[in-house]
């Protein structure tokens, strides 16, 4: 595999944009646009490690300690830590979702949400009432109550092969509970913490964007105008939405 | 009782390319213009954070708000239609530039074959070939006809292109090149070009909205190259190297001072009396304030929803019906078959996928229209087959070969692995409409005014399935031969599902023919029983081909901007 200088691909996107003439509002004439990239002069600075700024985006705005221990334990479950790389927990997989039940995601707010309520063929989608954040808050609660049945202990406190047992009777519907789908509800967790691992930090998961590091997606780039045709694999550092930020 | 405003030439029902394109022709004309669009106002700079996966593709930052309104959907007439409340099949634009904003860019003209499709499967095969039920039929135009004006769209948009090599197969003549060459090829894109021909196919490179090339328009419109940043499809395009209504014909439209768009206008009624519609009727939606604007030509560009919906709710036209097949707003509602793909895994390569654009890859008509023989097959028309290289945003690309979990170490584990090493080859089958899909008013459910919803009455048929089950077999052939060490094709379609994203190709409705008995608009998209409205959009298609629409929707637009002009000056009358 190439593997190419991190540098050379950290375009500062200020200089992107008034190279193309995209600042002064102009329009870019004739020229290659990606002959005008040229590296940045000086290195991007590195991210201040983790511990050294307090991350006050780290608290909760919506899960009390119980459902966000719950939740930290199950998405681990879903996509662990180990010699690949950071799972959930050190991604801030948990914090994600806290922060996305807290706004418009969590409210359904741009979802339809009259009634009337019918169950539906499964070809026709959602149609239940609840609103995400009620959805979570219901069914936490669950598994906390089929984990203490189950085990005599809270999830967060089972072993990681109970949490298993636990997250798959949700996932086959082997948890009987009317309020909520459980299969439906788990499904929804994957798909959380897949987002919570790659979406931009700025969100809350994807701590210093070591989930795209896993992938090795370079995240927020301005172009690939030199990549596209290349045969070999292009290993880029990736950048972040606030590396947008920063520049300008 | 509504605020009436003065008379306007001509009022245009929301502005995505539909109502840009009929914009910037009428107003260059010298008419006056005004576009009512719901929705508010976009420009290039605000994209400045659009390389957001979350933002845009999952949380649809662009795309119509379904709290205010959606669709309803059955599978047919025995099941209760219930809302889509959450996104899935399809994406519906709103805003200034509509789903113009956040398309891809494949920009196809539809094949000969597809505007006399009824008249050539009787000629070639008899007219026993068309299963009962099926109501394909001709358009009221021919690709020649149209020719010109799928032209005007291509320079107008800058497409990126070269010629189709089964062009002169298909009688699909061209009376210019495209505008600028196509675009760069990725290894992928390489792979399967070669092995495509060795199996005697004929790949093309897909021709691109996505500007190969920095480019002029006839229009005077400059606009930049396209930088392959990989976040096309559902995001707005920071460079303007799109082509998107909203840098290229509206801009027109506003600089000959004739035109005016009021954002926040939804429209709710179209007014008519003996006929003729008067003007439309809407609401201001940060006042809440209903407003009439007179009008002596309504044009409807509302996307084949709002298209069909609004002439029902104002009682304009012959509402279909699917027992007797008579009446026409509502008719041949179709859409797209994609199931039939394959997948490959390749152990010891890996690919840039994270690179690409909007409509980057290589398009094979081999297998679409009537290019290959159906006297043995049980479907009709086909579908492209294609390698794309859009650009794999992580958290909607999880590839992993059948049977690893889905979640846990192991998924993780082969996710990773595979995000680069995995291609697909997928199709884009046509979607021939039948005498019991369609469209109506829900009975039930209501948008925010209280306005009944769209309902859609459709499923896949046995046509759908066998066309899925050839192409999905087709596309494992040149996976194989591109080398993966393991190809999986998926083949058997199943029900038509509202849920998973397919496509936003949803055609019919309003639909163009040669006869008012059986379409309704003629083929300058005119009403036949109504002759100052004009319904532009995909709703005009009797049926959907094995391409995307846009491309066909963009020359029908040409189109009815120069009846529009005709019809103007001639003071009145139908002009077929
Ligand atoms: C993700 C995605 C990718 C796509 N990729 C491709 C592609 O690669 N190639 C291709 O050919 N096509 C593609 N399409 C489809 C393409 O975007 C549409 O065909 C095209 O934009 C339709 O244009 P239109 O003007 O008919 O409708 P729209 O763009 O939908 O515009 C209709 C406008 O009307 C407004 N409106 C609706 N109702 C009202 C009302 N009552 N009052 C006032 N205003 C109203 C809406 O807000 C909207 O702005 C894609 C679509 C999506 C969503
Ligand atoms: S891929 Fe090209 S056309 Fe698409 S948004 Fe990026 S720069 Fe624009």
């Amino acid at each position: 595999m190439a593997e190419q200088d991190n540098q050379e691909k950290t375009y500062s996107r200020r200089k992107f944009l008034q190279n193309t003439g995209f600042a002064l509002g102009g329009l870019i004439v004739g020229g290659i646009a990606g002959s005008l990239l040229k590296p940045e002069p000086e290195q991007a600075a590195p991210p201040p490690a983790a511990d050294q700024q307090r991350d006050f985006n780290q608290a909760f705005m919506f899960f009390t300690q119980e459902q966000f221990r719950i939740v930290e334990a199950a998405t681990e479950r879903i996509f662990p830590g180990d010699d690949l790389g950071p799972g959930a927990k050190a991604l801030g997989v948990a914090y994600f979702i806290d922060h996305q039940l807290a706004g418009d995601y969590g409210f359904n707010a741009r979802d339809y949400m009259q009634g009337p309520f019918f169950p539906g063929e499964k070809v026709q989608g959602y149609q239940g009432r609840l609103r995400r954040r009620e959805i979570y808050t219901i069914a936490l609660r669950e598994m906390q109550n089929y984990s203490m049945a189950t085990y005599q202990k809270n999830f967060a406190d089972l072993t990681p092969e109970q949490q298993d047992e636990v997250l798959r009777a949700f996932e086959e519907d082997k948890v009987k509970i009317t309020t909520v789908s459980p299969s439906g509800f788990f499904k929804m967790l994957v798909t959380n913490t897949l987002e919570g691992v790659y979406a931009d930090p700025l969100y809350g998961g994807n701590r210093n964007m070591d989930g795209w590091r896993l992938k090795n997606f370079p995240g927020n780039q301005m172009s690939y105008v030199n990549v596209i045709e290349q045969d070999a694999f292009q290993k880029i550092e990736p950048a972040s939405l606030k590396d947008h930020l920063s520049h300008s | 009782m509504a605020r009436k405003l003065p008379k306007v030439d001509v009022v245009i029902v929301g502005v995505g390319w539909g109502g840009g394109i009929i914009a910037s022709e009428l107003t260059k004309a010298g008419l006056n213009v005004v576009g009512l669009e719901r929705g508010k106002e976009r420009v290039t700079e605000d994209y400045y954070m659009v390389h957001d996966e979350l933002r845009y593709a999952l949380r649809y930052e662009l795309m119509q708000d379904l709290s205010k309104e959606t669709i309803t959907f059955r599978s047919n007439e025995k099941i209760r239609a219930l809302p889509m409340r959450t996104y899935g099949s399809f994406l519906l634009g709103d805003g200034i530039g509509g789903a113009g904003v956040h398309w891809n860019g494949w920009t196809f003209r539809f094949m000969p074959y597809d505007f006399q499709i009824r008249s050539q499967t009787i000629e070639r095969y008899g007219e026993k070939k068309i299963p009962p039920g099926m109501t394909i039929q001709d358009w009221g135009i021919t690709y020649d006809e149209l020719e010109p004006y799928f032209d005007k769209f291509e320079q107008m948009a800058g497409i990126s292109g070269e010629d189709n090599p089964l062009a002169e197969q298909m009688k699909a003549k061209r009376s210019n090149k495209y505008p600028t060459p196509p675009m760069k090829h990725s290894p992928a894109m390489r792979l399967f070009t070669e092995a495509a021909q060795k199996l005697n196919l004929h790949p093309y490179t897909i021709p691109s909205a996505n500007l190969s090339a920095p480019y002029t328009n006839p229009d005077g419109i400059a606009r930049a190259a396209c930088q392959y940043c990989g976040f096309c499809e559902r995001f707005g395009c920071e460079y303007g190297a799109k082509a998107d209504p909203v840098v290229t014909v509206i801009p027109v439209a506003l600089k000959t001072g004739k035109f005016q768009i009021r954002t926040y206008s939804n429209v709710r009624r179209i007014l008519h009396t003996g006929g003729r519609a008067t003007g439309v009727l809407y609401v201001d939606v940060t006042t809440g304030e209903e407003i009439e604007q007179p009008a002596d030509i309504v044009v409807l560009t509302s996307y084949v929803f709002n298209n069909t919906r609004l002439l029902l709710l104002s009682k304009l036209g012959r509402p279909y019906d699917p027992r007797t097949g008579k009446g026409v707003i509502g008719k041949n509602y179709a859409y797209q078959v994609q199931k039939g793909q394959a997948t490959g895994f390749f152990e010891n390569k890996e690919f840039n996928v994270f690179a690409g654009a909007g409509s980057l890859g290589m398009y094979v008509d081999d297998f679409n229209g009537d290019n290959f023989d159906h006297s043995d097959v049980n479907f009709l028309h086909g579908g492209g087959i294609n390698i794309l290289q859009l650009g794999k945003r992580p958290i909607q690309n999880n590839p992993v070969p059948k049977g690893t979990p889905t979640w846990g170490k192991e998924f993780k584990a082969a996710s990773i692995k595979y995000y680069t090493r995995a291609l697909t080859v997928g199709t884009q089958g046509a979607s021939l409409p039948y005498q019991h899909h369609y469209l109506d008013l829900d009975p039930t459910y209501k948008d925010a005014f209280g306005d009944p919803l769209m309902r859609i009455t459709f499923d896949f048929e046995e046509q759908d399935r066998e066309l899925s089950r050839y192409l999905a077999t087709k596309s494992e052939e040149i996976m194989k031969e591109m080398g993966a060490d393991k190809v999986e094709a998926s083949k058997e379609l199943g029900p038509y599902d509202i849920t998973p994203y397919q496509s936003t190709h949803n055609t019919g409705g309003v639909i163009m023919g040669g006869s008012p008995d059986t379409s309704a608009v003629n083929n300058y998209l005119q009403m036949w029983d109504a002759e100052n409205v004009f319904v532009v959009g995909a709703s005009a298609f009797a049926h959907n081909s094995g391409y995307n629409p846009t491309g066909t929707v963009g020359a029908l637009a040409y189109r009815a901007a120069e009846g529009i002009l005709k019809y103007h000056q001639a003071g009145g009358g139908l002009l077929v």
